[in-house]
């Protein structure tokens, strides 16, 4: 009789394993199409944007101007930290680029930068973005090596571009790195395009993994390229030193050309977050 | 004890099962609330016509209706394609190819909302431009018609995008395809060509964004109305604007996927067709959006009240022959929309205190057609009364005589008459502001002597101005 009735729930108990182990072989499944693009957890700095009207100045500087002879790649912006360039509403950080006639340049548009306020070696690096649109359109959100008060320069101080993007390929963005000997149109890139999809109609995740002799570039939830030591032609200056954070958009440019009768202004960038994540090594 | 906890557990069973049944049975409810459901099939054309039925081929009148034809030689996919043969200018069956394909049958349908564009792959026998692509006509009610204008064809296949301005308004297409194309070369004398189209279908390409309405081609107009008058929003035409894949492509399309929308709809009402009705004095903006996007283009409408009445007419009815009045009975119909290549004058007819006028806006020519010849060879004038609120302006109306043969006939480098035709030019000027003018306009000069077949009068040039009571008559 007792033991009947233990075989019983035994009886219960196996479906009740087997319902489980099903539910976990689905899930199973799901998890699968997902590829794992970041391991790095522990994070070290991240502006949410949640303070609508303020730009937190303890993470970000701004560069002003058209940095002709300096930064400026002839692109056609005037850069400002006017809130009609950059502001933070309704939880993201809004970059304007606006035609109007402002300092000699027919372009207004923001650019930050962490630089001298965040700066780190190794780690994940990843955003979240909605991108503008339309032909001379050029946002980037990507990392620049410390040059030292000035003592390095460009390129050997090292560029990783987590996501660059021109408005006439909503589709495609690509992540690139610059360095000694395979810079500019030599530097060492890869594009992603999103199937069925464009970056400028909804957020995107762009984010690099970084460790040493290695970056893994990844979107979304697809880790796309990785480039180490062997990729690239010159010395990999992505070893030492810290590099800081830059934001911007970009209007004209020998990259994306000048803006056409098509290309609707104001476009504006939509972030809603920075994150920086330690390395784990 | 343990019997009865064994017992529970089996009646926790079977309240959860009647409790599934009943959420089940509730769900079936409100799932017959909805529209009754058309089949999302995409393909339109893939080496066969799909899912059209039998009778579905419709050409436009005039075209050649045999321009269409299965070619199983060529195809860009799978063993054949949809050939095109666009007829010469002087093809006795038709000078241009064009057709709807609609699904055989009332009430037939597909549901298109999950698709954001008409897509194909097409060349052509050469280097070429065909007129219009597009869907949504079915010969009934029109009510979606989008087309893609001026397609540059080559003679190696590319794929084609039409985008669909709003896809969830077409729940039940039966119009799937309409396409018109003419000749090329020199007016007349146009030759013809073949093209191909080929995996003809709806897709959710996922490419088509950043939506830009327009309408009054992006301009924000003023103009000045009165009080009964109307004036089509969609005359001036009505487009979408998608970017695709980074270039933008433009479609012209219909009122019904545009919303309209008045700021003082007691100055001005606007319906779904974009159809201005001028209800009261003031100052009105109307406005559209499609599918929550404002579109460019708006129009400000100051009424200013009832227009001051024209003048009533006096003379005995049976001086006059009557083109248009209220007062007497017309002796013929006539066409006060000719559509005259080039002109840009809009004319609307009003009925402003039970009396109907004329209002020309953005005059540079137009014509009123009497569908029947006049005989005014007893009749010694004719007599207008104009209203306009500019002052110092004028405007000329040319009376043509069109002779016998019954048709106008101008010669195209000067302008005057031709054949058998005679006119007599007057200019009307001396007008008032803000009042109607009488005009007499003697039946004088060429058509002294030849006004037997009065077939149309031109009026080219002036300010915007209203007419009322055109006719003929003797002194």
């Amino acid at each position: 009789m007792n033991n009947k009735y233990t075989y019983k729930i035994g009886m219960q108990i196996m479906v009740f394993v087997f319902c489980i182990a099903s539910f976990f072989a689905i899930s199973g499944c799901a998890t699968d199409d997902n590829q794992t693009v970041a391991t790095f957890t522990e994070l070290v700095m991240a502006d949410e944007f949640s303070v609508d009207g303020t730009i937190d100045s303890s993470i970000w500087g701004f560069d002003i101007g058209t940095g002709e002879n300096g930064w400026g790649n002839n692109e056609l912006q005037y850069y400002t930290d006017r809130p009609e360039n950059v502001t933070v509403q309704n939880g993201v950080l809004i970059i304007t680029a606006k035609e109007e006639q402002f300092n000699g340049a027919s372009y207004t548009s923001a650019r930050l930068l962490t630089r001298g306020k965040f700066e780190q070696t190794y780690g994940r690096f990843e955003a979240r973005i909605r991108l503008p649109y339309g032909k001379g359109i050029w946002p980037a959100f990507w990392l620049l090596g410390d040059d030292s008060n000035g003592s390095e320069i460009w390129p050997d101080i090292g560029e990783i571009d987590i996501m660059e993007y021109v408005g006439d390929q909503p589709s495609r963005m690509f992540g690139t790195v610059h360095g000694p000997g395979y810079s500019g149109g030599e530097s060492i890139s890869k594009g992603y395009v999103l199937e069925n999809d464009r970056f400028d109609t909804g957020f995107h995740i762009f984010g690099i993994e970084w460790g040493p002799d290695y970056i893994n570039y990844y979107v979304d939830d697809v880790l796309y390229n990785q480039i180490t030591p062997d990729d690239v032609p010159g010395e990999w200056v992505f070893n030492r030193g810290p590099f800081y954070i830059i934001l911007n958009v970009a209007v004209g440019g020998a990259l994306p050309g000048s803006p056409n009768a098509e290309t609707v202004f104001p476009q504006t960038m939509l972030v809603d977050y920075v994150r920086v994540y330690k390395t784990n090594n | 004890m343990k019997n009865i906890i064994f017992t529970y557990r089996k009646m926790t069973f079977l309240l959860g099962l009647i409790f599934t049944i009943t959420v089940s049975c509730e769900r079936e409810l409100s799932d017959e609330a909805v529209f009754a459901s058309f089949p999302a099939t995409a393909e339109i054309f893939t080496d066969t016509p799909v899912g059209l039925g039998t009778n579905f081929y419709f050409p436009y009148n005039g075209s050649k209706a045999t321009a269409w034809t299965v070619d199983n030689q060529v195809s860009y996919e799978g063993n054949a394609s949809m050939r095109f043969d666009v007829p010469n200018a002087n093809d006795p069956d038709g000078n241009f190819a064009g057709a709807i394909f609609r699904i055989d049958g009332d009430g037939s349908g597909r549901d298109l909302s999950g698709y954001d564009a008409l897509t194909f792959w097409a060349k052509a026998s050469q280097a070429v431009t065909i007129g219009e692509v597009g869907f949504g006509e079915d010969f009934g009610e029109n009510k979606f018609v989008t087309t893609r204008t001026n397609l540059d064809l080559t003679t190696n296949w590319v794929k084609y995008v039409v985008p669909i301005p709003d896809a969830s308004k077409l729940i039940q297409e039966r119009g799937l395809l309409r396409y018109a194309a003419g000749g090329i070369g020199s007016l007349g004398a146009e030759v013809g060509y073949t093209f191909w189209m080929d995996e003809v279908k709806f897709e959710k390409l996922g490419t088509v964004a950043q939506p830009q309405p327009v309408i009054l081609n992006g301009q924000d107009l003023e103009q000045q109305s009165f009080n009964g008058s109307q004036i089509d929003l969609a005359a001036s035409g009505l487009t979408q604007t998608f970017n695709v894949n980074g270039r933008n492509i433009s479609v012209n399309t219909t009122p019904a996927f545009f919303e309209f929308t008045s700021s003082n709809p007691s100055i001005a009402s606007v319906n779904e067709n974009g159809l201005i009705t001028i209800l009261g004095e003031g100052t009105a903006s109307v406005t559209a959006s499609l599918n929550g996007v404002l579109a460019q283009g708006s129009l400000e409408v100051t009424s200013s009240g009832d227009l001051a009445e024209s003048p009533v007419p006096t003379r005995p009815a049976e001086n006059v022959k009557s083109i248009f009045s209220d007062a007497y009975t017309d002796v013929t119909e006539s066409n006060f929309n000719p559509g005259f290549g080039g002109s840009s004058t809009q004319t609307a007819q009003a009925n402003l205190n039970g009396n109907s006028v004329q209002i020309y806006t953005n005059n540079n020519f137009t014509g009123i057609i009497f569908n029947n010849t006049v005989d005014a060879s007893a009749l010694s004038h004719l007599h207008v009364d104009v209203y306009t609120q500019q002052a110092s302006t004028s405007f000329e109306i040319q009376i043509r005589d069109i002779g016998a043969n019954g048709e106008i006939e101008t010669n195209v480098f000067t302008g005057f008459p031709d054949g058998d035709d005679k006119d007599f030019r007057f200019t009307v000027s001396g007008l008032t502001a803000g009042a109607w003018t009488s005009v007499e306009i003697p039946l004088s000069g060429d058509i002294a002597a030849q006004k037997n077949n009065l077939g149309a009068l031109i009026l080219v040039g002036g300010p915007d101005f209203i007419l009322d009571n055109i006719y003929f008559y003797s002194e």
